[in-house]
């Protein structure tokens, strides 16, 4: 791009932090995906990034790799070597090929057709096409290219080694097992050389041995690379084993952040999300004080949605009534956002106050915008309404 | 149609009721399938007035004839078929293939004895048999002879298939000195060999090598990095044109302008490209078809440049690097450079070695940008072009450099062609030159050199072969002309290898690399590309 300088911001000073994401939006029509968040991944860290299914984690990767272009924010990627890019402006092809970020698919993307090395090779294409002269030295055979050539074959035999891939080196990548493909394209993005390593759900749909695999690959990257990883998982055995960080998300927004331990105790991500089965879901709520599970518990627990290891499945579309302090009846779906429900409860025993003051207030929505302790899908009562509700979500 | 709906009767059935009977169903059928199309024709007489021309006779022939085939077929070969299976199961050995069948060494002498006796005999068999049956006599050869060749084929297939390449260079090398050798031996004079070698050379070598480069070119567009382009000849028409008109009105030489006609291809390639990269499938297809025929109406409708749909004609001739010349009032005619006899023939067999050349050069740079980065990044682009711009390719470029190389190698042989025609017009350029390509491309398997120049020779040299049917005149009438008939079988030769090779003659595709050892990935598991 010929206007470097606007995206190169000016190096401020030692930074820790390799990409910093701030209030960062991303929107769809109404709907909000993410809704002003902002964290920060350390340099040389493994940064996960958790949360239920539909919590927008794979719209923030999309967002910090180009594949969306965020509604509003900032994604600063800061590079070893003192230059610093604005994610959110740079061409989708860009990322990977100047701010150094590479990342792989929760479905995966390989080029099933092409050799496992030809794989690797394809991802070093920027620098075969440099060293080729833009095809036109490459084609007449020049010693460069066919030096650059060698070297690139090198680094994909050092990465399928890395991969436990290498006795398949000639075979189509889609002939590979599942568990294989993930390694694969684990390979194949760090081939491109990057600085930043974004996984989404690495682990899915690998059995424990390939787990463990996978884990030691991702411990090996960061300890000789020096690659900083953003890792999307929902296996909570990969996540709390290797990553120093932790972001939750819940409902695009940030709901905890800190290190595992600090994590896996917060109220609300348990309640949100964490490793934590159906049965304890109750126990947990209970305690910190849910007035609608323990009103749902009287029912006995929705067995229409099948059995959930985690927290996330309860919150159906078990819809109730929900009986307002100013006699106001709206309908609610139950448990939608535990996290948020935490936060009311905390929230309306510290401040009191608040609450009277929101039931004044005649339209369903604005008492929802002063007290969060409302949750998900309200039926409106008039249109706007539902336009600021969603704008919530 | 063979399977009956009673199990009861099929018992009772002996193969000889049984076949009576579907006989009879299948001439009911055909009788009903064809009682408008081959009973009744539509003409005109003399006073232009259009009449019903009744041919009753045909009809009951070829309904006699479908009856007697479905009962042949279930009185004998399907019982025959059912015995063969039992008696290979009972022999244990592995079953023959209908291959080793076909070709055995008694019907291949039987073959050549045949060749023979009508080709030494020619002269007294053609007063004896006159000349109805003399045309019979010489499909008869024709037939004996591709058997022959068949057999030798197959006999040595194992060799052919590990030097296919190496062969079938040295084969297209040696191809119009083969036949002009032959058919000096057989005219008797090295003057009738040359005036005979003309149609065999232009005819079916040049036309077949022109529609392998175009169809190369193709591939690098639609096989390679998987963007499907209906239009494509609209880059040989520009290539014709750019050619034809600046080699009239500025006399520059062939090798000139084949140069520029290329980039003037790869330049509208570019001007193509830029709106369409956004699209992709079936609305790629879409447009690229319209721009092929916009080319096609600009050309037709401004007149003054390109004088509309009376064409370009006098276009010069291709000249040996300006050395020797092929124009016979020139000094430095090639007959009077070498003091031969005068002939057309040297012009033919040069503009041969010619196309013969641009295509090794097609195939030579193909080969080579596959092995380099913007080729595996076309592939790549083919295989998944989501995971590509995560890998940092700028998909732009990538997509860009494919339309310019391919729409480049139609420049190329747009301009050849000119130069052989000496004539352009925009009837050159239809939209079913395009279709025809993109078939020689999937027919050959997409991305495959080989399988292309296969499919290539199969459907420009078996349409041209069919020119050649002339004794099927005295079958069907005087008025009967094959040719017409070759689009029809060109698309049932197309549906039959599609059900018979899905992925075309050569579905595999070759790695650019390797590391321990290279082998061939099946075409399961590449992707034909989305646009």
């Amino acid at each position: 791009m010929s206007d470097v300088s606007s995206i190169q911001k000016a190096n401020p000073g030692m930074n820790d932090a390799i990409l910093q994401v701030e209030h960062l939006s991303m929107k769809f029509g109404g709907l909000v995906a993410i809704g002003d968040l902002s964290f920060q991944a350390r340099r040389g860290e493994i940064t996960a990034l958790i949360g239920p299914n539909g919590a927008g984690k794979t719209t923030v990767f999309n967002c910090i790799t180009g594949f969306y272009k965020p509604s509003e924010g900032m994604l600063t990627l800061n590079r070893r070597d003192g230059s610093s890019y604005l994610l959110e402006r740079l061409p989708n092809h860009e990322i990977p090929a100047r701010a150094k970020v590479a990342r792989t698919f929760q479905n995966i993307r390989l080029f099933s057709g092409m050799t496992l090395l030809e794989n690797l090779l394809v991802a070093q294409h920027n620098k075969l096409m440099k060293a080729s002269g833009y095809t036109i030295l490459g084609l007449f055979g020049f010693s460069g290219y066919r030096k650059a050539s060698a070297e690139s074959i090198d680094l994909a035999r050092h990465w399928l080694e890395k991969a436990d891939l290498v006795d398949r080196a000639d075979d189509p990548a889609g002939d590979l097992p599942y568990g294989a493909q993930r390694r694969l394209e684990i390979a194949r993005a760090m081939c491109t050389g990057p600085e930043l390593l974004c996984l989404d759900e690495p682990a899915a749909g690998l059995n424990p041995k390939e787990s463990m695999a996978l884990n030691a690959l991702l411990m090996d990257i960061k300890d000789n690379t020096g690659t900083s990883i953003l890792l999307i998982e929902h296996d909570m055995a990969v996540v709390m084993q290797i990553s120093d960080h932790v972001v939750v998300l819940e409902y695009g927004r940030k709901i905890s952040d800190g290190s595992p331990q600090a994590v896996r105790t917060d109220p609300r991500v348990i309640a949100a999300y964490l490793g934590v089965e159906d049965e304890d879901v109750e126990t947990v709520l209970t305690e910190v004080g849910d007035e609608d599970v323990i009103e749902q518990l009287d029912t006995g627990p929705d067995s229409a949605h099948g059995p959930g290891t985690s927290s996330s499945y309860l919150a159906g579309p078990v819809t109730d009534t929900v009986g307002h302090s100013e006699g106001e009846r709206v309908t609610v779906s139950k448990g939608a956002s535990k996290a948020e429900q935490v936060d009311a409860r905390s929230s309306a025993a510290a401040s009191k106050a608040a609450s009277p003051a929101a039931a004044k207030q005649p339209s369903a929505a604005k008492s929802s915008a002063a007290k969060p302790a409302t949750k998900a899908p309200v039926k409106p009562k008039t249109p706007g309404a539902s336009n600021r509700r969603g704008g919530r979500k | 149609m063979a399977v009956t709906a009673s199990p009861e009767r099929d018992i009772v059935a002996t193969p000889m009721q049984r076949a009576t009977r579907e006989a009879l169903y299948a001439g009911a059928i055909a009788l009903g399938l064809f009682v408008l199309f081959i009973g009744l024709k539509t003409d005109q007489n003399i006073s232009n007035e259009l009449i019903l021309v009744q041919r009753w006779g045909l009809l009951a022939i070829v309904v006699v004839l479908t009856m007697a085939g479905r009962f042949l077929y279930v009185a004998y070969g399907q019982p025959f078929l059912a015995n063969q299976k039992i008696v290979d199961v009972a022999t244990g050995l592995l079953p023959e293939s209908v291959a080793t069948r076909f070709f055995r060494l008694p019907y291949f002498l039987a073959a050549i004895v045949t060749v023979a006796v009508l080709v030494f005999l020619a002269g007294p068999l053609d007063g004896l048999l006159g000349p109805g049956l003399a045309g019979y006599a010489r499909f008869l050869r024709a037939l004996a002879i591709i058997y022959a060749l068949a057999s030798v084929l197959f006999y040595f297939r194992t060799f052919i298939h590990a030097h296919f390449s190496a062969l079938g260079i040295t084969a297209l090398t040696l191809y119009p000195v083969i036949v002009v050798l032959v058919l000096a031996l057989y005219g008797g004079s090295v003057a009738a060999g040359f005036q005979g070698s003309l149609k065999w050379v232009d005819n079916f070598g040049i036309q077949i090598l022109i529609y392998v480069m175009l169809a190369w070119g193709l591939n690098i567009v639609v096989g390679l990095a998987g963007l499907l382009d209906l239009g494509y000849v609209a880059f040989y028409a520009v290539g014709a044109y750019a050619y034809a008109l600046l080699g009239t009105h500025y006399g520059l030489s062939f090798w000139i302008l084949l140069p520029a006609a290329g980039a003037m291809a790869a330049f509208w390639g570019v001007m193509l490209g830029f709106p369409v990269l956004r699209l992709r499938g079936d609305y790629l297809a879409i447009v690229t078809l319209a721009f092929g025929e916009i080319i096609r109406l600009v050309i037709i409708n401004w007149r003054e440049v390109t004088n509309g749909s009376a064409g370009i004609s006098g276009i010069p001739k291709v000249s040996f690097f300006g050395l020797i010349s092929f124009n016979v009032s020139d000094p430095n005619y090639i007959a009077k450079v070498f003091d031969i006899a005068t002939s057309s023939a040297y012009y033919k067999i040069f503009l041969y070695y010619l196309i013969l050349g641009l295509c090794l050069l097609t195939a030579f740079v193909t080969i080579r940008l596959r092995r380099m980065p913007v080729g595996r990044a076309w592939e790549a682009l083919r295989e998944d072009e989501i995971a590509c711009r995560s890998l940092g390719i700028n998909t732009t470029t990538t997509k860009l450099t494919a339309f310019a190389t391919g729409a480049m190698f139609g420049g190329f042989a747009g301009s050849f062609f000119a130069a052989r025609q000496g004539f352009v017009s925009p009837e050159s350029f239809i939209f079913l030159e395009s279709a025809i390509i993109l078939a020689i491309v999937v027919l050959g398997g997409m991305g495959s050199l080989v399988g292309i120049a296969v499919a290539a020779m199969v459907m420009i040299g078996g349409t041209e072969v069919l020119r050649e049917l002339d004794f099927l005149k005295q079958v069907f009438g005087p008025d009967f002309t094959p040719e017409l008939y070759r689009m029809l079988l060109f698309g049932m030769a197309m549906v039959i290898v599609m059900l018979w090779k899905p992925r075309g003659f050569v579905g595999s595709r070759e790695p650019t690399a390797f590391l321990k050892e290279s082998r061939a990935v099946a075409g399961s598991f590449t992707k034909e590309g989305h646009g």
